[in-house]
């Protein structure tokens, strides 16, 4: 993989040691290139990496609100457009809450409308920020603080909205899944999106130590889990074709993704067999 | 310049058409939609070298319009009633980040219960958002106040956004004879919007709309408080350079028969025009009464109302709002920066016309006081 | 005082942040054992690694994953 001189993610940002989220954009942003200008949503990203009057953005960044990044880039996109800036890349970032559910219909619109950017889910599966409430991206059984574990409660009781495909069924050109633990795979469709004319839409799994709960160390092996045992599947939809990206030579049970996260540790083997099979027919379908 | 008879949605339209923004989000809302379609027209004919953006709501035309602004390009919108209230968030970060968007609100009421007729809650609901807020009377009033607003909120002193309020059907659907400047005089007067202070190139990379902790939030609003005191003077300025251009006077507020009147009608917007002819009326009887209409609610021009109303006895204030437990939001504003006795009145909610009756029964009951602030033209049981 | 829009005019700036002194385990790297596979760049979130192979401890926030994902056992994370 190339590595750049310098990262367009600066260091100095506020993320937790280890986070992922920093990775996610690093990689974007370098494979992007200096001739880019970047959109985030309200959430830990944008709280670690502009508290005034520092910033990490190597890049020209724009802010605005949660629920907005979507139109918020659309209107950064006509700008730079009717200027005749057509080769200045526009990337927007949000998190799992600011995409699945506060910032849908934002994403929506700006996917339908057919601007010419990439917008990137980060997804860290519950709303970080704001110290680790459920969201529409959390798993089955995963603990949050608002889909707590308790007497008469084994965590969040409904299994992850399938994101990438609603965007798919958008039909704009360029669909992906992506992963922190698989960087070239990543770098790959940034690349692919980079180029593709019209929006393009990457969910990427982000592995989260403070929210999850594992040391910080894992950041990369627990991506790595989540991939190897199904439970996050690496594939692309581009100009509607499908294609698994990455196979796993052999699926690992999710037991051993499961059991080494704090978010986890509660369920029985009911719930494990439970979430196993949610994964196997998740694979069938997609033809892991 | 020509002259033609239209509504102040389309004096709008035309404004925004000479003023040239590049980037148009906008969704359609009774009464505002005949702007939101005129538009979308003129951009369809190259009538406007534009992007217009077909947004799925109104939370998204002004959060599009915040992003086109802080790249840099000049950005209008328009709304009226529950899309303003669906933008109201971002109408508060579009201040704080201090990017110069012009929006036109076509006056309505707010749900519940649903109503699509005048009054002015709508924008009063965002008195505090840090918007200029300036009411018109006409449509002509409302074309020339479009172009001024792009000048004061692009002046490099104020760089706050503006919300041009005009009475939805009542002006907004309404025809009147307007005069269109010409592009060349109007160039003239607006030139394009180079801003300095903030845009998105990757040339000179810049962080806009960032996280400020207690060190600096504090600054960063006063800082907005600065620059709207300042904007009265601009304004002021800004209508003097266009009367200067194209003939038409305006100004902070618009006394009317103030200087030896006894009592002072004080109001916004298209009800002036009602007021002015009562004033008349009343003044063929003897009454010493007088107009002094605001068209600058924010900021709040509390020299100029003073000098307006210095020798005057009393103040009624008609409010198309309320707020409640307090009475209109203009007279309790009134009563806390002008030294006066002064009385408040409601009127024209939702549409409620505010008949010759209902601003007699608001000039007797302020010779005559029984409360601080009366409903009027109520229906009893 | 703070800039119109609190805008920041000074890309990267977070530079002057140095988050070095949030470790308690800190990575040395054996330049010895390195096999150059560059994972623990691409996987550093705090840009602490540079194409060298030297460490930034200005930065470094000491989390582990370049010696978590270190294919040669090239980083030991010791106590500060
Ligand atoms: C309208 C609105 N509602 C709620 C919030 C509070 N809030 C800020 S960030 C956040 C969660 C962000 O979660 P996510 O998008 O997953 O990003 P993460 O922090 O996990 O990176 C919430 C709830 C807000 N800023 N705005
Ligand atoms: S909570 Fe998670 S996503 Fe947020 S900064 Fe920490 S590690 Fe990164
Ligand atoms: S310990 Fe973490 S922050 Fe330090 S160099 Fe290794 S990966 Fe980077
Ligand atoms: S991860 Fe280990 S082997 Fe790879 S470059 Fe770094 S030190 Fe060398
Ligand atoms: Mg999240």
């Amino acid at each position: 993989m190339d590595i750049p001189d310098k990262d367009l993610l600066a260091p100095g940002h506020r993320g937790c040691a280890g986070c992922g989220a920093s990775i996610a954009v690093k990689l974007a942003l370098n494979t992007l290139g200096k001739n880019t200008v970047a959109i985030s949503a309200t959430g830990c990203l944008e709280v670690m990496t502009t508290p005034y009057p520092e910033t990490s953005w190597e890049v020209p960044f724009i802010h605005v609100a949660f629920e907005n990044s979507g139109a918020v880039a659309s209107g950064v996109e006509s700008a730079l457009r009717i200027q005749g800036k057509d080769d200045v890349n526009v990337v927007a970032f949000g998190g799992d809450g600011g995409t699945v559910d506060i910032g849908l219909q934002s994403l929506s619109g700006a996917m339908e409308r057919g601007h010419n950017m990439l917008y990137i889910c980060y997804d860290n599966e519950a709303y970080m920020n704001t110290g680790i409430q459920r969201s529409g991206a959390t798993p089955y059984g995963a603990s949050t603080t608002t889909s707590p574990k308790g007497t008469a409660s084994f965590g969040e009781d409904k299994p992850k909205k399938n994101m990438p495909m609603i965007m798919a069924a958008h039909g704009i050109p360029y669909v992906a899944t992506a992963s922190i633990a698989y960087p070239e795979d990543y770098v790959k469709k940034v690349k692919k999106a980079a180029e593709t004319k019209g929006p393009a839409y990457i969910h990427l799994q982000q592995p989260c130590t403070t929210g999850w709960g594992f040391p910080s160390e894992k950041t990369i092996e627990m991506g790595r889990l989540a991939v190897e045992t199904g439970s996050w599947i690496l594939y692309e939809i581009d100009q509607g074709n499908f294609e698994i990206t990455y196979r796993p030579e052999e699926r690992r049970p999710v037991k051993d993704y499961l059991s080494t996260q704090k978010r986890f540790r509660h369920l029985n083997e009911e719930h494990i067999e439970k979430i196993q099979k949610y994964v196997d027919a998740e694979c069938k379908e997609l033809g892991l | 310049m020509v002259k033609e008879v239209m509504t102040s949605n389309k004096a709008v339209a035309e404004a925004v058409r000479l003023a040239k923004p590049q980037v148009i989000p906008v969704y359609p809302i009774t009464p505002q939609t005949t702007i939101s379609e005129y538009l979308a027209q003129y951009v369809a004919d190259e009538k406007i070298d534009a992007k217009y953006v077909k947004v799925e709501s109104e939370h998204s035309a002004i959060s599009a319009a915040v992003g086109a602004s802080g790249a840099g390009v000049r950005v209008f919108t328009a709304t009226s009633s529950q899309g303003l209230m669906l933008m109201h968030e971002i109408l508060f970060a579009a201040a704080g980040m201090r990017v110069p968007i012009v929006l036109a609100d076509a006056n309505r009421a707010i749900s519940a219960p649903l109503n699509i007729w005048n009054d002015q809650q709508d924008s009063i609901a965002q008195r505090d958002a840090g918007w200029l807020q300036i009411y018109v009377e006409n449509a002509q009033e409302a074309l020339d106040t479009t172009l001024m607003a792009y000048k004061v909120s692009e002046n490099p002193d104020i760089l706050l956004p503006s919300m041009v309020c005009l009475d939805g059907f009542i002006l907004t659907h309404t025809v009147e004879p307007v005069e269109i400047p010409d592009q060349e005089s109007v160039d003239k007067f607006l030139p394009p919007y180079v801003p300095e202070h903030a845009f998105l190139d990757p040339n000179e990379p810049m962080s806009i709309g960032n996280f400020a902790d207690p060190d600096y939030y504090t600054e960063a609003r006063h800082d907005m408080e600065v620059a709207m005191t300042k904007s009265m003077e601009v304004i002021q300025k800004t209508c003097d350079e266009f009367a200067e251009i194209f003939g038409r006077k305006y100004g902070l507020v618009e006394p009317y028969k103030t200087e030896d009147a006894d009592i002072i009608f004080v109001a916004m917007g298209s009800l002036c025009s009602t007021l002015r002819v009562m004033v008349d009326q009343l003044r063929e009887k003897g009454e010493k009464v007088g107009l002094l209409k605001i068209r600058a609610y924010r900021p709040f021009p509390t020299e100029a109302i003073n000098e307006a109303v210095k020798n005057c006895e009393k103040i009624a204030v008609i409010d198309k709002n309320f707020s409640f437990g307090i009475g209109g939001a203009l007279y309790a504003d009134m009563k806390v920066k002008i030294d006066k006795e002064i009385y408040g009145f409601i009127a024209g909610l939702g549409g409620r016309d505010i008949t010759p009756e209902a601003i007699m029964e608001a000039y007797e009951k302020t010779k005559a006081p029984e409360n601080d602030v009366t409903w009027i033209g109520l229906k009893e049981e | 005082m703070v800039s119109i829009g609190c805008v920041i005019k000074t890309p990267g700036n977070s530079k002057n942040n140095k988050t070095g002194s949030w470790r308690t385990f800190k990575p040395i790297l054996d330049k010895e054992k390195c096999i150059d596979c560059d994972n623990c760049i691409i996987f550093c979130p705090d840009s602490s690694v540079n194409k060298q192979h030297d460490i930034d401890y200005d930065y470094c926030k000491g989390c582990g994953i370049c010696a978590n994902e270190c294919p040669s056992d090239a980083i030991k994370m010791v106590k500060e």
